[in-house]
């Protein structure tokens, strides 16, 4: 193993590391903010806002996030979208996990207890009253551990924009890989990297549901 | 430039060829991804310990390691160590062992969940260890994680895309090939998503009668 290599290069990584951080949190905002929106749009009461909901979760989990991706950043110009490729990594991404974490919220609403939301009705509280001060502080609680694997998930996603050549870590290595011809030292630096990123994520994905649980 | 579907059916024939490659990439990885998963849960459990904790350590670095970066890892890896592999066979091994470790994680939980009766009782009918696992043990341990590990395998379809970074001409890369020489990426990319996009519900409904199987025979 060439250790003198690995930490002549190493600052590059810790940079394009930083890169990838920024990438997920961007992601994870946009992610977010879509999953909201299709859970909203799946549990419409109108049958055709619930349709565009259910579409765009099985499409967009239902095609690669590569080809994703690739349609935004290379067919987008066609269609009068102008994006570089860090924001259309973003935008991409983001839509993308949108679809995965619309489940993941939906199945923690659809999880709690029907005799709640009647409950809370039969009270005199609003359709909209039940969702916001009954149903979603309870879902919430259920939503933190399969949102944590979402962002598991999201992180190592971001991998896909070294395609459109974002200079994140694993573009870095792949560069790395083809001017040096050392595969084994470059995956080491940034698996090691991505592993952190990873591993202090779970820990407060973790801490964060500890909190919430009411004991 | 506006958009023109119309360019589409003279250049089909390639993406056609690259969709029937990634319907055997696919496959190819399962079969790898299902079976590595079984040997790599009974290692992960049962081997010695010298063997089994490097190789849970191994496991867990694929499993927070992006498969785009084990690829690179694999291909480039093999030809520095003097093995020249096509593309085709590196990527095919790389999405096979990656998804190995995701399903060898479901197999591990669903082996250690067995009733340990099962395993007692096969030793009392005079089966050896190894027998007790492989006739006793597995079959019900695999057969109650073949949901997820389904799931799996859909997710492996999607991610078959990834190997045409390391020049495996499948769907997406024959569609980067034809969009190399009509310039119209909206185009056929929006062709290759739908491939994916129809070849991915024919396995969700593959995955759905085999559920259904499954639960009726219990």
């Amino acid at each position: 193993m060439d250790i003198d290599l690995m930490l002549k290069v190493y600052p590059f990584f810790l940079e394009a590391a930083g890169l990838t951080i920024l990438l997920s949190i961007l992601t994870a905002i946009l992610g977010l903010f879509c999953g909201i929106l299709g859970v909203a749009a799946r549990l419409s009461r109108f049958a055709f806002i619930r349709f565009l909901g259910a579409a765009y979760v099985s499409v967009f989990r239902g095609t690669p996030a590569l080809i994703q991706l690739f349609i935004l950043y290379f067919g987008g110009p066609q269609i009068g979208i102008q994006l570089d490729a860090f924001e259309a990594g973003v935008i991409g991404l983001g839509i993308n996990a949108g679809a995965y974490m619309t489940e993941t919220i939906r199945g923690a609403i659809i999880s709690i207890d029907k005799g709640q939301r009647e409950a809370a009705r039969t009270l005199g509280l609003s359709s909209w009253q039940a969702m916001y001060k009954i149903i979603l502080p309870q879902a919430a609680r259920l939503m933190v551990r399969p949102l944590g694997v979402n962002l598991n998930m999201l992180i190592k996603a971001t991998a896909l924009v070294a395609a459109i050549s974002v200079i994140e870590l694993t573009y870095t290595a792949q560069r790395y890989i083809g001017s040096t011809y050392k595969p084994f030292e470059m995956f080491l630096l940034a698996g090691v990297l991505y592993m952190i990123i990873i591993y202090v994520v779970g820990r407060g994905v973790a801490w964060l549901d500890r909190k919430v649980q009411i004991t | 430039m506006g958009l023109d579907f119309s360019i589409i059916p003279k250049h089909l024939d390639i993406i056609l060829l690259g969709c029937a490659w990634t319907i055997g990439i696919t496959v190819v990885a399962a079969i790898i991804s299902f079976f590595g998963g079984i040997v790599f849960a009974v290692i992960a459990l049962y081997a010695p310990w010298i063997i089994r904790q490097p190789f849970r350590l191994v496991a867990w670095v694929f499993m927070g390691t992006p498969l785009l970066l084990q690829l690179f890892l694999i291909y480039f890896g093999l030809v520095q160590i003097g093995v020249d592999l096509p593309a085709f066979v590196a990527g095919v091994i790389g999405l096979g062992l990656h998804f190995a470790v995701y399903n060898s994680e479901l197999i591990q939980t669903a082996i250690l969940s067995v009733d340990k009766g099962q395993m007692e009782a096969a030793r009392t009918v005079g089966l050896s260890r190894g027998q007790a696992l492989r006739k006793v043990v597995i079959p019900q341990a695999v057969r109650a994680v073949i949901p997820p590990i389904g799931n799996n395998m859909i997710a492996l379809l999607k991610d078959s895309a990834l190997v045409s970074v390391i020049g495996v001409s499948e769907l997406t890369l024959s569609a980067q090939r034809v969009i190399g020489k009509t310039y119209r990426p909206f185009e056929f990319y929006i062709l290759a998503a739908a491939f994916y996009y129809v070849i991915n519900l024919c396995m969700e409904w593959v995955q759905r009668k085999i559920e259904r199987r499954i639960s009726l025979s219990r």
